[in-house]
């Protein structure tokens, strides 16, 4: 992974520090996930320039150290807020045009058509602000920080203020966006499922310290964040790819990493790949193959790579099936089976969720 | 009835006191009530109390000490005179000097006010934008401060048409010089000219309401802008 951005922050308010040492990719979306309180904003805040602290280098860029300092109004970033804070004395296309015009013209990269087109901004251009829907204002505020031709995009929970509706509205827009544009983009957000839409690399935050970063699917499966990522979503997040279609039995096929897991027939061409979430409570182990018939459709080789501690009659176990992979069995079982680290060990998978991006729409 | 006297001297002056009055107060007024809606130096109450000190005190004490201040002895006063070779008590110059400090809170109050609720946001959204802070400030903030600009305008204006105290202490009593309208109402109440007296009050009066009037209904036009 090349680093793209490396930041040390330190930032003391009254009651609240924040002391970040971060290095992200270079391209991607890197979610920033944490409770209210951790400090995502402020980090957002800082990356922004927005408050004065710390050394921050992009793409081999020093933007601030001990002697450097680039203000906000220079630094070639995209803010995109809760509140869409677009202008209300301008209409949308002065509103898209703001950053634009004040960006010098040999480094303007993108164009109003060109994002007009990306983000279906076509029919809203003459309408008045106050005319828009939540939706929409924030596909122009997205617009809007977009033509500033930035290096980074920074989103301060951009959908917090949307209903889920909305909300499934803009995600391919943003997916989009790190995809045909190429724009790294820093999201904040503490809801898990935006995080499970959206990211690739998720940094986790907590009282104003990284407790962790890396890949999504590491991050999760890590049984010691199970409080940080909380129950409900505890479990592994794997990239699949769809093998084939079985129409028959309205089942679509889907590659992971040389071994097949079988979901209800979704409509993702063959080849495209499919994010799926796969709870801890929802794997089985067993040491040995079923030598009969099961009902069970997906049982994934593993080996057991970790042991987690004890919480009351469940234990946590990290599995390696070439990613990582949750399950939460009882201490109980722990006992019969005997596990120990490395040995071999089947895992039945009883439930998966599919996480849908932009590859549908 | 004799209005045959009646001379439209202090009227003009009164408008145009008024008219560099508020075109000054709106140019310093604009950095102070910035600084005190966005600061957070302790210095910000101590300032806020003084700039609201014309207030509360009467007007002879404002007009007393900044007689003694811009007279030749003062320490305003006193360079003015070494410069131009008179001092800016009992002229004009004095008067907008005066009626600028007297002035003062009716402009910067509801100026900072309006900077408070629209925040530091439409700034920062700017400044992510590329604008500088000039230009983040005329080209988002005052489009959306119109309906503090009016108020701000409307009551300074209002007010340096009526104050009469200080006008009386600073200024004096000189036709076409420092004799405004207050002060010749007076002027002819004490020889009892009572219908010139009416004149001009009734006159200010209706003057003072349809200003007042043109403003609340304009507010009520234009959109508020909260952040």
């Amino acid at each position: 992974m090349t680093e793209f951005l490396k930041a040390t922050f330190k930032v003391n308010y009254l009651g609240f520090a924040l002391d970040v040492d971060l290095k992200l990719p270079a391209s991607g979306i890197t979610v920033v996930f944490g409770p209210s309180g951790s400090g995502k904003t402020t980090l957002l805040r800082c990356l922004a320039g927005l408050e004065k602290s710390g050394t921050m280098e992009i793409a081999g860029e020093i933007w601030q150290n001990e002697n450097i300092y680039i203000p906000v109004n220079q630094r070639a970033i995209g803010m995109v807020f809760q509140d869409s804070r677009l202008f209300p004395h301008l209409n949308v296309r002065d509103n898209l045009l703001y950053g634009y015009k004040r960006k010098p013209v040999d480094s303007r990269r993108l164009h109003l058509e060109e994002v007009m087109h990306v983000l279906a901004l076509k029919n809203l251009m003459v309408r008045g602000i106050e005319k828009l829907s939540g939706g929409e204002k924030q596909r122009v505020a997205l617009g809007r920080a977009l033509l500033t031709s930035p290096k980074l995009l920074l989103m301060d929970e951009p959908l917090a203020a949307l209903d889920a509706q909305r909300k499934t509205e803009i995600i391919p827009f943003i997916r989009k966006i790190e995809k045909e544009l190429s724009i790294p983009i820093i999201y904040v957000t503490h809801s898990m499922s935006e995080v499970l839409q959206l990211v690739d690399t998720m940094v986790i935050l907590k009282e104003g310290k990284v407790v962790k970063w890396g890949p999504v699917g590491k991050v999760f499966a890590d049984i010691q964040l199970r409080n940080a990522i909380g129950d409900q979503h505890s479990g592994a997040v794997l990239d699949t790819t769809v093998l084939e279609h079985d129409t028959e039995f309205g089942i679509t096929r889907l590659d992971f990493m040389g071994q097949e897991l079988s979901v209800p027939l979704q409509s993702i061409p063959q080849g495209k790949s499919l994010r799926v979430h796969i709870h801890s409570k929802d794997v089985s182990l067993a040491t040995q193959p079923p030598d009969g018939l099961t009902s069970v459709l997906n049982i994934l080789k593993t080996k057991v790579k970790k042991i987690g501690e004890n919480v009351g009659y469940s234990v946590d176990i990290e599995l390696d099936a070439g990613r990582p992979l949750l399950a939460t069995i009882t201490r109980k079982s722990l006992s019969n089976l005997n596990l120990q680290v490395g040995q071999p060990i089947y895992a039945f998978i009883k439930a998966i969720r599919m996480i849908h991006d932009s590859e549908r729409i | 009835m004799d209005i045959g006297t009646l001379d439209s001297g202090p009227i003009w002056l009164t408008l145009q006191l008024a008219s560099v009055t508020v075109i000054i107060l709106l140019a310093i007024g604009t950095p102070m009530a910035w600084w005190l809606a966005h600061t957070r130096s302790k210095m910000r109450v101590g300032i806020e109390a003084l700039v609201a000190l014309p207030l509360v005190l009467p007007p002879t004490v404002l007009g007393f000490y900044l007689l003694i201040l811009l007279g030749p002895n003062g320490w305003i006063g006193g360079p003015v005179k070494a410069l131009t070779g008179s001092p800016l008590s009992f002229t004009f110059t004095g008067l907008v000097f005066a009626s600028t400090l007297y002035s003062l809170p009716f402009v910067v109050q509801p100026l900072q006010s309006n900077f408070e609720s629209i925040g530091i946001t439409p700034m920062e959204t700017a400044a992510s934008l590329g604008a500088s802070r000039w230009d983040a400030f005329f080209s988002v903030i005052l489009p959306l401060s119109r309906r503090g600009y009016l108020t701000a305008t409307v009551l300074g204006f209002a007010h340096t048409l009526g104050e009469f105290g200080v006008v009386l202490m600073v200024g004096g009593n000189i036709p076409g010089k420092t004799k405004v309208i207050s002060i010749e109402i007076y002027d002819r109440v004490e020889i009892l000219e009572y219908t010139q007296a009416h004149i001009l009050s009734v006159g200010l009066l209706l003057f003072s309401f349809i200003i007042l009037l043109t403003v609340y209904s304009i507010n009520k036009k234009l959109p508020v802008h909260v952040s």
